[in-house]
């Protein structure tokens, strides 16, 4: 299958007045179109700067990044960013919420509005379009800030842990929701997470980063289809987080 | 008779309600002491009202002063200078603010001379500013600018640099230039900062409206006060500060009760949608 997303070798070291602070040391991974990839490390390894380097947010000391057969060199909003916080804007209604990314990059057609629009009906919000962002539930923003960051099409989706801000019970139910989303719409996504279990329940593939400064150490094929929910449920599924859990325990104790 | 009923909720609106009540009574009766007091022991002599004046003398002025027709030219005088200061101040230095947010060079250029400019009593300037504009009106304005615009630019600049990061990087993955992050982001959640500057201009533009009147004018409130400090009017003193303090009561009413217009109309907007 095509990779759609490439990153070769990239090094990205962080530059204060008191030194240098490397992050990145030369990690390489694809991701294929349509994929589902996870990224799990120790905290603090530099998983969020993996993401920032995609989006062009921050630029790679070395190494390449390329999407969708062009190098990456500055934001250009051909990525979706979802963060922890659904960071919806509470002065704005859900529709113009969902529409923010089209009106930044001045993409606010008709026809556009009207897939932001068929994207709202079609997850369940249709009926929430004009209310404000506080008087939705935490499943609902959730949702809501993922259709904003479907609306303008971008190429790859990027999740950083945007589950984390929620009650367990919550995370289980959005996550499902989620997940069945961006199947449904054949989005490519890269997901960072410390959720091991989250990992596997929501990745085709698991990427396991080293402490930082991080290299990729080891790339798991989850071979459970499904979404979340089912995953959990399969047997093999304990197996596969504790082979994750061991690798990643063996990385943060420097074996 | 179902009305006598006391349920909880019914006693604990009755509570707020007295509570208001009593706080309103204590407003307008340290009010009306105060006023009684005064007229009293200047009545009786315990107080000169050479010196004191007293209310119903106020009271006299006030009318003499109206019947003459001059006063409300001095009010209008006054009330036009500060209105000009107020809205230079608010308009120059919201824009110098966002000048500033867009360029960080320019931000920790400007630093020092905003403090030192922050720190600097606004009065010393004022032989420089008749000097430079004249004795005229402009002085009096510009001293209410100077007196103004330092702190709308300090109070405006953090209220746009106090925009939630993530909201910043978000726009920014999205593609969103400097302009658009300031037009989608900053600006909204700059919005509460900037009311709040407005308030505290309000009554800083009437210390500089005054200030400048004591230094330069041929008319006005503040020409009145120093006027009658001169020839020993204290009852000229007295009207004049009193309708100062009216005004700018009425001032920062009005702005009180255009912010809560904003947030009705938000609210009603927000409770039609439910």
């Amino acid at each position: 299958m095509d990779e759609i997303l490439t990153l070769e070798n990239v090094s990205l070291s962080y530059h204060t007045a008191r030194g240098e602070t490397e992050a990145l040391a030369g990690v390489s991974f694809g991701v294929r179109k349509g994929e589902f990839l996870a990224i799990v490390g120790p905290s603090g390894c530099g998983k969020t700067t993996v993401l920032s380097v995609v989006a062009g947010l921050l630029r790679p000391t070395s190494g390449s990044v390329v999407l969708d057969g062009r190098p990456v060199t500055g934001p250009g909003g051909s990525v979706g960013y979802m963060l922890q916080k659904d960071t919806l804007f509470e002065w704005l209604t859900i529709s113009r919420n969902v529409e923010l990314g089209l009106k930044v990059q001045k993409k606010l057609t008709a026809e556009n509005r009207a897939y932001a629009r068929s994207l709202l009906q079609k997850y369940g919000l249709e009926e929430f379009a004009d209310h404000l962002p506080g008087q939705l539930s935490g499943g609902m923003r959730q949702r809501a800030a993922l259709i904003r960051t479907l609306a303008f099409r971008p190429k790859v989706l990027l999740l950083d842990e945007p589950f984390s801000a929620l009650d367990y019970q919550t995370r289980l139910s959005v996550a499902e929701n989620v997940s069945g989303i961006i199947r449904s719409e054949g989005v490519t996504a890269l997901l960072v997470t410390h959720d091991i279990a989250e990992a596997c329940s929501l990745g085709d593939r698991v990427v396991v980063l080293s402490p930082r400064p991080a290299v990729v150490r080891k790339i798991f094929d989850i071979p459970i289809a499904g979404g979340p929910e089912e995953r959990r449920a399969d047997k093999r599924f304990n197996d596969q987080t504790n082979a994750v859990w061991k690798e990643l325990k063996a990385t943060a104790e420097g074996v | 008779m179902e009305q006598k009923i006391m349920t909880p909720h019914r006693r604990y609106l009755l509570s707020v309600r007295r509570k208001k009540i009593f706080v309103k009574l204590w407003q307008f009766g340290i009010l009306a002491a105060i006023i009684g007091l005064w007229e009293l022991l200047t009545a009786v002599g315990a107080m000169d009202p050479f010196f004191m004046s007293s209310p119903s003398r106020i009271a006299v002025t006030f009318a003499e002063l109206c019947a003459g027709g001059d006063f409300f030219y001095h009010i209008g005088v006054t009330l036009l200078e500060c209105v000009i200061g107020f809205a230079i101040s608010m308009g120059v230095g919201s824009v110098i603010a966002v000048l500033l947010w867009l360029s960080e060079s320019a931000r920790r250029v400007a630093e020092p001379y905003l403090v030192v400019l922050n720190a600097l009593p606004k009065i010393a300037l004022g032989p420089l500013i008749i000097i430079w504009v004249g004795s005229g009106t402009k002085a009096i304005v510009l001293m209410a600018v100077m007196i103004c615009i330092i702190v709308t630019v300090i109070s405006v600049l953090e209220g746009l640099c106090s925009a939630a990061p993530d909201k910043l990087l978000l726009l920014r993955s999205m593609g969103a230039n400097r302009l658009q992050l300031l037009r989608y982001a900053v600006l909204p959640e700059a919005l509460p900062t900037f009311l709040s500057v407005v308030k505290i201009n309000v009554g800083l533009s009437w210390v500089g409206t005054i200030m400048g009147e004591y230094l330069v004018s041929g008319a006005g409130l503040g020409y009145l006060i120093v006027y009658g400090g001169q020839v020993f009017r204290t009852d000229l003193v007295m009207t004049a500060t009193v309708t100062l303090c009216v005004l700018a009561g009425g001032m920062y009413g009005l702005m009180s009760l255009a912010e809560k217009l904003c947030a009705r109309k938000k609210n009603r907007r927000a409770k039609e949608i439910k």
